[in-house]
């Protein structure tokens, strides 16, 4: 499942796309050392073909809806964890461009989730061990199912975890985890099944395209390992962080603006701004029947609560009028332009 | 110039999987020389092809390209004397713009700004596809995308044109034009056809492939004209020579 | 996504819209991925409660829509079709928070009701500034942009090579997938063994299209390094443009200029 930017927070946002942005910069690292000039356009084609396959569906048995291949686990087999987990991300670059799968914020969090734990967590350390040196389709169709069905249970928990720290969504973590986990076995269990076939044909029909990728990632096993762990100990501590402080503080980056500028500050334009307009808002108001209880001196406190509850009427016929506004002035440009044209 | 020349003696080659594709071939062409080379499907044309610019390497027999003979040291070298063509055009094009395509090879070869230009501008016009440049590729016909191609390979100034079914796939009219911009260059040229009627007016001299070997070579209309040899080849006569399928004649 | 050739259309739309050449087109993509961000940045920073002060922030697609003469009705149908995602998890919020906190006359407002409108205002929001930041710049030049912004030189090498070859891609699956229907009778034979094998296929052939691209390459002189394209300039025009945006979205998160003019307009006491 795609991360969507509305239901994040700037600060997992962030450590997400931090997170991505080092697994990026790091695997591409490692790419340009084993870089063979054919690499790169296998990898452009590869994620191309990655496309098409998402546009394709099948049925799944027993339950009439129909699934697609997600690929990131395909893609380290046939590729190796760092070239997988680049074509990946391009993917979802492409996706959150062209049709908005997620979003440009969300993209940290959907390249980690579907890119990099099933490239460089699930096929290293559960694929490849369970393959061993000789494989078989038997083998390759057990491995094949326990990696991909271990990388998107992670995935989901992922998600679960980055919405869930966010705080926009006020699904509690027990609810949300126990409705994305049984979905993303199934859906792994199928993506375990379509990879199993298409590395089982493979194998058969061009040996050496998986035995050069198993023999290459010998050399820089432990590396990726040390990295690997660094990686996860981040991410446990900032979503540690983050989740408290989320809870904390339900609005985390208010919190961080009012601790790094003082919030008498903050509110000072609003204040100054208010004082100057105060002689005017009589004689143009138009609701004037309305009090507020308005909690004044912060317009933003703590949890936004109090404040927006007294201003509340003064909102809504604001932002109405300023989403009108907004939309008019789009309307009177365009009418100029096509005059212009 | 003896630049031009293609020498290839005794090649054999071998696939991993033990197919012989290509048993003793030999030939020579000469500066200017426009040959085709045709067979049935599976007779070593592909394959001799990727030889010609170093692709494949060579196992057994010698290929010389000009005064070099190919060895690894040479390649680069060759590589920009043997101008190859693809059948499919949507795997030599492969930058997001024709300009960034036709680009790509001059900035291989170490030129830079102006030059580069100079070079895709002077491509571009060869083929009639100036007014293309900033296009990207998925975007051009069929015709536009074969034009293109060839403007790519033209830009890297090479003396030999190696050209994999150049006619494969377009309507009549952007064959005829192909064919009309093909036979105006002065490079020594190469081809692979299935396209007979389009060897017959392009090529002065054709080699006939058959299972990995040659086994014609000769002037294009003596080639055509034996009928023994076309049967045998899983060939047939070109239309242009075939008589009237209405009259009769 | 529901069928291929759609999305493949979808697709060549987008990109055709890019070829437009307005004021916003000639804009230096790296000025607009960034107010992009930015834009991104500013509108989710906002407290899950908040819902007007989102409002002024409709003001950027809108100016940027007519001035890059972008189809409305084209975009809004692009985000009515990814906002259901949203919708699926946000509209869980009324159920699991039921405080009250607005109180419009007789009309109660739970928060969870306020933080789900203020999720699908972020959707559409941040949905549509990706979209129109691809409909005014153009993949490449998106690409190129984060060249220059640092981006690891493979990873633009990647972007631009998939970019390409999607639409060939997606034609090739789509053919095969189409062969796949016609000769499956209601469901039976779209299971995921055909798609399996179809897959297969599929794979074996981008593989040797892709050898054949790296062929293609090295007759060119391809030694493993990527040139970069000409440098574009970073003009004034370019810097204004990423200064006002920035400044203006800014001024938005600071100050909640709905509730100001809404103020002003009711005549309440700031």
């Amino acid at each position: 499942m795609h991360m969507a930017d509305a239901l994040l927070s700037p600060a997992v946002g962030g450590t997400m796309w931090a997170a991505s942005a080092g697994a990026i910069i790091y695997c591409s690292r490692k790419l340009r050392q084993e870089m063979d000039g054919g690499k790169a356009p296998l990898m452009g084609v590869l994620g191309a073909f990655i496309f098409a396959a998402q546009m394709i569906n099948f049925t799944i048995p027993a339950t009439g809806s129909s699934g697609h291949l997600g690929g990131g686990l395909l893609l380290a087999v046939l590729l190796g964890p760092a070239a997988a987990c680049i074509t990946i991300a391009s993917v979802l670059v492409v996706q959150a461009l062209f049709f908005a799968d997620g979003g440009l914020l969300a993209l940290g969090c959907n390249i980690f989730n579907l890119g990099v734990l099933p490239a460089c967590i699930a096929y290293p350390f559960i694929y490849k061990p369970l393959v061993g040196s000789a494989p078989s389709t038997t083998r390759i169709t057990v491995a094949a199912m326990v990696a991909a069905i271990v990388g998107l249970q992670l995935g989901a928990f992922a998600v679960v975890l980055e919405t869930v720290a966010s705080g926009i969504s006020a699904l509690p973590l027990a609810a949300f985890a126990g409705l994305m986990q049984p979905i993303h076995l199934a859906i792994g269990v199928v993506e375990g099944l379509v990879t199993a076939a298409v590395v089982s044909f493979v194998y058969q029909a061009r040996p050496e395209i998986i035995e050069s990728v198993q023999q290459a990632r010998l050399l820089g096993q432990t590396p990726l390992r040390k990295v690997l762990a660094l990686f996860l100990g981040a991410a446990l501590l900032t979503g540690g962080f983050v989740s408290w402080f989320a809870s904390e503080n339900p609005d985390g980056l208010e919190w961080a603006i009012a601790k790094v500028t003082g919030a008498e500050e903050l509110a000072g334009p609003e204040q100054g701004l208010h004082a100057r307009l105060a002689g005017f808002q009589a004689s143009i108001a138009f609701l004037p029947d309305y009090t507020f209880k308005q909690s004044g001196q912060q317009p933003e406190n703590k949890a936004g609560q109090e404040s927006s509850l007294g201003s509340s009427v003064a909102g809504v016929v604001g932002g109405l009028l300023t989403l009108a506004m907004a939309l008019l002035s789009g309307l009177f440009l365009r009418r100029r332009q096509r005059r212009v044209a | 110039m003896s630049h031009h020349i293609v020498e290839v003696k005794d090649l054999r080659h071998v696939y991993p999987d033990g197919t012989e594709a290509l048993r003793t071939v030999s030939f020579r062409i000469t500066h200017g020389e426009s040959v085709a080379i045709i067979g049935a499907n599976g007779a070593g044309k592909s394959t001799l092809l990727l030889h010609l610019n170093g692709y494949l390497a060579t196992s057994q027999g010698t290929i010389r390209i000009g005064d070099f003979p190919l060895t690894p040291a040479t390649l680069p070298e060759i590589r920009r004397t043997v101008g190859m063509v693809f059948q499919d055009p949507d795997d030599q094009l492969f930058m997001p713009t024709v300009f960034d395509d036709v680009a790509f090879g001059p900035l291989n070869l170490g030129l830079t700004g102006e030059e580069v230009e100079e070079r895709v501008q002077e491509a571009l016009a060869r083929v009639g596809a100036e007014h293309l440049r900033d296009k990207p590729p998925y975007r051009l016909s069929g015709g536009e995308k074969k034009r293109v191609a060839i403007a790519t390979v033209l830009a890297m100034s090479p003396d030999i044109l190696v050209m994999d079914e150049p006619t494969s796939g377009l309507d009549p009219f952007a064959r005829r034009q192909l064919m009309g911009l093909l036979k105006n260059f002065r490079h020594t040229r190469i081809f692979t056809s299935h396209d007979l009627d389009m060897v017959v007016e392009l090529c002065e001299r054709t080699i006939v492939l058959h299972e990995g070997e040659v086994r014609a070579d000769g002037p294009t209309l003596d080639i055509f004209r034996d009928e023994a040899l076309l049967a045998a080849c899983r060939l047939e006569k070109p239309f242009a020579m075939q008589g009237c399928p209405v009259c009769n004649r | 996504m529901a069928s291929i050739t759609g999305a493949i259309t979808e697709f060549r739309q987008l990109d055709l819209l890019a070829n437009g050449n307005t004021s916003v087109h000639r804009i230096d993509a790296r000025a607009k991925v960034l107010v992009t961000l930015a834009f991104i940045l500013a509108v989710v920073s906002f407290g899950k409660y908040e819902l007007a002060a989102l409002f002024p922030f409709f003001l950027y697609p809108a100016v940027i829509m007519a001035l890059g003469n972008l189809p409305v009705r084209h975009i809004a149908r692009k985000i009515l079709v990814v906002l259901p995602f949203a919708l699926m998890v946000g509209m869980f919020n009324p159920l699991f928070d039921q405080t009250v906190l607005i109180r419009l006359g007789p009309l109660a407002v739970s928060g969870g009701w306020l933080s789900l409108a203020s999720i699908m205002v972020r959707a559409t929001l941040t949905v549509g500034a990706a979209l129109i930041l691809v409909a005014v710049t153009g993949f490449p030049a998106i690409c190129h942009a984060l060249d220059q912004l640092g981006m690891p030189r493979i990873f633009t090498v990647q972007l631009l090579f998939l970019h390409r070859y999607l639409f060939v891609l997606t034609e090739e699956g789509g053919r095969t997938a189409r062969a796949r229907e016609l000769r499956a009778f209601g469901k039976k034979g779209l299971g995921w063994r055909s798609y399996g094998s179809l897959l297969s296929q599929l794979l074996l052939r981008t593989w040797l299209r892709a050898e054949r691209i790296h062929l293609a390459m090295l007759a060119r002189g391809f030694t493993g390094e990527f040139h970069p394209r000409r440098t574009t300039r970073f003009g004034t025009r370019d810097f204004l443009f990423l200064a006002g945006w920035s400044g203006l979205f800014l001024f938005f998160r600071l100050v909640n200029v709905s509730q100001l003019l809404g103020t002003i307009v009711t005549g309440g006491r700031g």
